[in-house]
């Protein structure tokens, strides 16, 4: 996995609760067997005015001027400002896959939906939970000031403000490390192979019926 | 020994290690798998040169992706005109061959949507942890199982390692108490819950839903109840386990049988919370209060008994929820103070993990039995949960009625609730649905969603706009 470790960036506003993760890609875009080029159809049904299809050419489509992402202000964007509940609904991962692929790190946001929060930090995005003043005090901030951009500094669990303001924010320990050495869950967890296989073997005996394979029609 | 509640009872006996912050590795009973968000995991592991831990705990099915019309089904594989979704139900067959894993093809009689033919099998078992790449695997809950959706990271995590590196969530009870009023339905009592709670009044949490009118619920109920735990922001519901829960269990498939299903139930009379054990946060709803419930607007926490109005923007006092009340407003067409029922409607769909199961279909068919749809709608369709739904359903002559009213009868799958496939609501058309989610653009670019039981869509196909059913039955 990338590292994390700091970035900075320019910061886009969503002003918007409960983004749903169809928001964020509509299911027609779930049909790749990849887990790459979703950036080009991230937020489709806001960022374009007509419906998008799977591998078409998006370059000629009428463009949503209307919307956020498609204001040249917040053209090269790595931070997103968000509001509550931030990715509920479906689990589909290729939402930050989509967040990733467009070129965001980073999403800031009063909280998050379980399974997207979860998703994000196995693709090296940051989402981080600030309190919801914090976050209407950026709001105000980036939509009053063009060219508005955070530090975030992972290892410190600091966000520099242009104006020198410094905000601390949490984040679990054991995902803080995992991002900034760009570890692999998969590798980590077989490294507990023995004590998987011993829970396996016992659980086996005390709970057998666990262990059927009845497949008959 | 400390009282516990049914999630801790399941966490607890699936631990594997836990480090010292908390995060844990929990063993993983089952994992189902289907075409959307499986194929990059196989693919990540075959790059790693990695194989499944352990083959026989992964139950695969095509679902989401699959057309439901019996033209293109016949044809299997090369019947799917869409080349894409094409490509996907062939990776998921060809993973699962490789993999040596189980997979339910397209047109096996037990082929369904994953969350209606797991507990069908009895592949949905008590007291197990089950997981899927699908938000609405809460649904496995209602059988007193630990179950919940994961990214595709996740399915890979867990094809790989049989575990899941995770945190615990905080206990939550839902205790719905005293009788529900005729013509209400296990999909009433969970919208309501959603309307009280909001969408992300679960977050954090596993939901255990309780008391007499969940205790009254059928399984199939109950299902309805735990899916729709992921819309109101837990990742997991939970139901305790009775002699409901056996009953239903038993025989299944994938069911231990003789002495090992004996041991087995008296295990699993165990899988209740403590009477004594204490929950962060217990939410009590009265039964007896529960309308029939319409979604309204663009989340499903937008939402109002039947026999109330849209209500106000401007009455809210948050600034960014008014302002999502008038984004909802405009995007469905709709003013406030409309009156539910005068919301005229283009389109019913009677399906999805929610509401296809047997339950579902005939207290729709009870509505339409002997009636016609009305003029103003331009498609109702059933599309069953599964093949044995669907089977079951013709044997009690179900598909007749709904044909004979004007309803199309299709093969099983996820179909318009999530319009992967060519079953897609126009743009601004307005659908009455027993899916699961509102959201804009879910069941087709730009279409209307309105949230409702089977026996309200049914109410709403014969009459062309939304009716209270405790009026007509």
């Amino acid at each position: 996995m990338r590292k994390f470790l700091v970035e900075e960036g320019l910061v886009m506003p969503l002003d918007r609760a409960n983004v749903d993760t169809d928001f964020i890609i509509p299911k027609q875009f779930l049909k790749s067997i990849k887990r790459s080029g979703f950036g080009v159809n991230l937020f489709d049904e806001h960022r374009y005015l007509d419906k998008g299809k799977p591998d078409a050419d998006n370059s000629n489509r009428p463009v949503n001027t209307s919307f956020v992402l498609n204001q040249p202000r917040y053209k090269g964007c790595r931070i997103l400002l968000a509001r509550k509940n931030f990715g509920c609904g479906s689990s589909r991962e290729h939402a930050p896959w989509a967040l990733d692929d467009y070129g965001f790190r980073v999403i800031l946001a009063p909280s998050f939906a379980d399974i997207f929060f979860n998703n994000c930090f196995k693709n090296g995005l940051l989402p981080i939970v600030l309190d919801e003043n914090i976050i209407e005090d950026l709001f105000h901030q980036v939509e009053s000031r063009s060219g508005y951009s955070l530090n975030v500094d992972l290892e410190k669990q600091l966000i520099s403000k242009p104006d020198g303001e410094l905000i601390h924010f949490e984040v679990d320990e054991f995902r803080k490390n995992c991002l900034i050495n760009g570890l692999d869950d998969i590798g980590l967890t077989l490294d507990s192979r023995e004590e998987i296989k011993s829970f396996e073997d016992s659980w086996k005996i005390s709970s057998p019926w666990y262990f059927s394979t009845e497949t008959k029609r | 020994m400390s009282s516990k509640t049914l999630y801790d009872k399941i966490w607890d006996s699936h631990l594997v290690n836990q480090r010292e912050d908390g995060t844990t590795l929990i063993y993983i009973d089952r994992h189902l798998i289907h075409e959307v968000t499986s194929p990059q995991a196989f693919e990540g592991l075959r790059i790693a040169g990695r194989v499944p831990w352990r083959s026989d705990a992964n139950l695969a099915v095509p679902d989401h992706n699959i057309p439901t019309t019996t033209s293109e089904r016949r044809r299997g594989l090369s019947g799917i005109k869409d080349p894409v979704s094409k490509i996907q139900v062939k990776a998921l067959e060809d993973n699962c061959k490789d993999n040596n894993i189980l997979s339910l093809e397209m047109n096996d009689i037990r082929q369904g949507i994953v969350h209606v033919m797991g507990p069908e099998q009895g592949a949905t078992l008590p007291g197990m942890t089950i997981v899927c790449g699908d938000s609405h695997t809460s649904t496995h809950g209602a059988l007193g199982a630990l179950a919940h959706g994961i990214g595709t990271s996740e399915v890979e995590h867990v094809l790989a390692t049989q575990c899941l590196m995770q945190r615990k969530m905080k206990n939550m009870l839902v205790r719905v108490d005293g009788v529900l009023n005729k013509g209400v339905t296990a999909k009433d009592v969970v919208l309501a819950v959603i309307g009280e709670i909001g969408t992300a009044g679960g977050t954090g949490y596993t939901i255990e839903f309780g008391g007499d009118v969940i205790q009254q619920l059928s399984i199939e109920g109950r299902m309805t109840v735990c899916n729709m735990a992921i819309e109101a922001g837990a990742r997991a519901g939970l139901i305790a386990v009775d002699e409901k829960t056996l009953d239903y269990v038993k025989g299944r498939p994938f069911a231990p049988k003789n002495e090992l299903w004996d041991r087995a139930a008296e295990v699993w009379k165990e899988l209740v919370s403590d009477p004594d054990a204490i929950f962060d946060r217990t939410v009590v709803i009265n039964g007896a209060q529960i309308e029939p419930q319409v979604t309204w607007g663009t989340s499903p926490e937008m939402v109002s008994p039947v026999t109330g109005a849209i209500p106000d923007p401007g009455s809210e006092s948050d600034p960014t929820k008014r302002g999502n009340f008038e984004e909802a407003l405009e995007y469905m067409g709709l003013e406030a103070g409309t009156r539910i029922e005068n919301i005229r409607l283009d389109c019913v769909f009677i399906g999805s993990c929610t509401n296809s199961r047997i339950e579902d279909l005939r207290e729709a068919a009870r509505v339409v039995e002997n009636k016609k749809v009305a003029e103003n709608i331009e498609i109702a369709m059933v599309v069953p949960g599964s093949g044995l739904v669907k089977k079951q359903a013709e044997e009690e002559g179900l598909d007749k009625i709904f044909i004979n009213a004007g309803i199309q009868w299709r093969e099983p799958g996820c179909s318009m609730c999530l319009a992967m496939n060519a079953d897609q609501l126009g743009e601004g058309k307005h659908c009455a649905s027993t899916s699961n989610r509102n959201f804009e653009g879910r069941q087709g670019f730009g279409g209307r969603t309105h949230l409702v039981s089977p026996a309200m869509a049914a109410a709403a196909a014969i009459h062309g706009r939304f009716v209270d059913i405790r009026n007509i039955i």
